[in-house]
């Protein structure tokens, strides 16, 4: 049965330069180990392509929980550079919700 | 003293000042500190400076000073802003003017320089990180060069009795950890009590992201009362541990997802987040909720402070036009793309605008997922167009062959709007740190 990260979690985004920070913070224990599990840099990296340019990471914080990933390149240029209109990937980070675990 | 009480007063230059003034009001503060710049912000305060000398700080410091200072001064508390932005000194005349207003006499307001390195790194000529050319190499103009100074360039004024100390670029945190290592003798070599000042800083910057403004959601995170979010306060003890808090009777929640939020928030590495000060590391973070809107912090520690620092550079990058429209009921993606397609041509056969530089977005139709998700069949679509050129006479043709949509087609074309700004492009370098020297100018307001 698969499910979408909306269900199991919360994210949060950052931006530094080009690159989009993506904080995932697991609503549960149980959801916690299944994203440590299922949730790899590669995946959300796919769930992105092709705004994604460079390789993505992933580091875990196990006791808050939380995931971050770094994606590089997904801004387009970052807030100064890009003409487009959330310059920052607020909006963007919302995308990571629909992904299906 | 036991703990020191710091509140956040702004999270960014366009915050709102209700909850700050409640905080000054009623929060027994120790210290207000005010978070009012952007990497953009300060680049774009240099431009303004450039046109007028008096000119580049927060614009809306007056009013802030003016909604806070007659209960800080009445509290004790103290204040700490980066608002000076690209020129503190002015800054600092504002809110001795605003003080004077006030009838604030004997009030000491200290403007903290040196962040500006615009010679040092024309001298220096350092590579710029996001291109890996030295700077000399970049043939567009630079307006400004900004290191980002850490809490020892605050600590200065706070032991000279300032009861404002206005400061342009800073680290974010930095401002909160001055107070800490002033009230509490921190040592600079003492990694481990500067992370966890680091982490408190951390988490009060963003203000309002903490008491669950960015964090809430109707149906998943819904937050009480969130037109008036209060801003939150820590209570920091001299080991390093927190207690964060908000005001009674002010919107919003405090408890440890939303804290857990906020830690994470822009970090790319939880574990090495490097500041002037230090570089903090918030792996052994734990939080706990001690009661309603009571939330218990400890565990960051850190390791010894970079050895060089950060410098934010602008550049003037031209001019952005744009135009947006809306089309709406049936066929309005088919509309919108038909005017889209319009408007390219135009800008390019017609205008000489380069394909490249013209950037069109749907919004409504997915444009803020950049054509990740599926449009679908949208009640609405707002067509956008954007196009960075070198003049800002190309730039409103733009906006000018959007507003043109209206007479000429498609049907139904409706709101349309339009603008030109400058771009200021930003980059960023480093400088050792012994190419930058902050001062203390201090003043006191006449009796």
């Amino acid at each position: 049965m698969t499910r979408r990260l909306d269900e199991l979690a919360d994210v949060r985004a950052g931006d530094k330069g080009d690159t989009l920070i993506l904080a995932v913070l697991p609503r549960s224990a149980e959801a916690a180990a299944l994203l440590e599990r299922e949730l790899t840099a590669e995946r959300v990296a796919a769930h992105y392509a092709p705004l994604v340019r460079g390789e993505a990471g992933r580091v875990v914080q196990p006791h808050l929980p939380g995931l971050v990933f770094t994606l590089p390149g997904a801004l387009g240029g970052g807030v100064t550079g890009s003409p487009v209109l959330d310059g920052h990937g607020k909006a963007l980070s919302y995308h990571l919700l629909s992904l299906e675990i | 003293m036991t703990t020191l009480r710091l509140g956040a007063g702004a999270g960014f230059a366009g915050d709102r000042i209700d909850p700050a003034a409640d905080l000054a009001r009623r929060g027994e503060l120790d210290y207000l500190v005010f978070e009012c710049l952007g990497e953009r912000t300060v680049a774009a305060g240099q431009a303004r400076r450039l046109a007028d000398p008096g000119a580049g700080y927060d614009p809306l410091l007056a009013a802030r000073m003016r909604a806070v200072l007659g209960h800080t001064a009445a509290a004790g508390t103290r204040v700490v802003t980066n608002s000076g932005a690209a020129n503190p000194l002015a800054a600092a005349d504002v809110v001795a003017g605003v003080a004077a207003e006030l009838g604030l006499g004997g009030l000491r307001i200290a403007a903290v320089t040196g962040d500006d390195v615009l010679a040092a790194v024309s001298a220096a000529d350092p590579v710029v990180w996001e291109t890996g050319q030295p700077l000399s190499a970049h043939p567009e103009e630079l307006v400004s060069a900004n290191a980002y100074l850490g809490a020892d360039a605050v600590v200065p004024a706070l032991q000279q009795d300032a009861d404002v100390v206005v400061t342009g670029r800073l680290a974010d945190p930095s401002l909160f950890l001055a107070p800490l290592v002033h009230a509490f003798g921190w040592a600079w070599d003492d990694p481990e009590l500067l992370g966890a000042g680091t982490a408190v800083g951390h988490l009060l910057e963003c203000a309002g992201q903490l008491t669950g403004g960015y964090f809430a959601d109707p149906v998943t995170k819904p937050v009480p009362d969130l037109a008036w979010l209060g801003f939150p306060y820590a209570d920091v003890s001299a080991d390093g541990t927190a207690v964060f808090g908000k005001l009674p009777g002010t919107g919003g929640v405090l408890d440890t997802r939303t804290c857990a939020e906020q830690l994470l928030y822009e970090v790319g590495d939880p574990g090495a987040y490097v500041t002037p000060d230090v570089v903090a590391d918030f792996g052994g973070v734990r939080f706990s909720q001690l009661g309603p809107d009571r939330v218990g912090v400890q565990g960051a520690t850190g390791t010894a402070r970079p050895d060089e620092l950060k410098v934010t550079l602008g550049f003037r990058g031209g001019w952005l036009g744009e135009g947006q429209i809306s089309y709406a009921g049936p066929r309005s993606l088919a509309r919108a793309q038909l005017a889209a397609d319009v408007v390219r041509t135009r800008l390019r056969d017609l205008h000489g605008v380069p394909e490249d530089a013209v950037l069109v977005e749907l919004i409504g139709a997915g444009a803020a997922f950049r054509g990740l998700g599926e449009p679908g069949d949208p009640a609405e679509v707002r067509l956008r167009v954007a196009a960075r050129v070198p003049q800002r006479e190309l730039a409103a043709v733009v906006g000018w062959e959007v507003e043109a949509l209206y007479t000429n087609g498609p049907a139904g074309g409706g709101g349309a709007r339009r603008s030109e700004t400058e771009v200021l492009a930003i980059r960023s370098c480093s400088l050792p740190r012994t190419a930058v020297r902050s001062e203390v100018h201090l003043q006191e307001v006449a009796r």
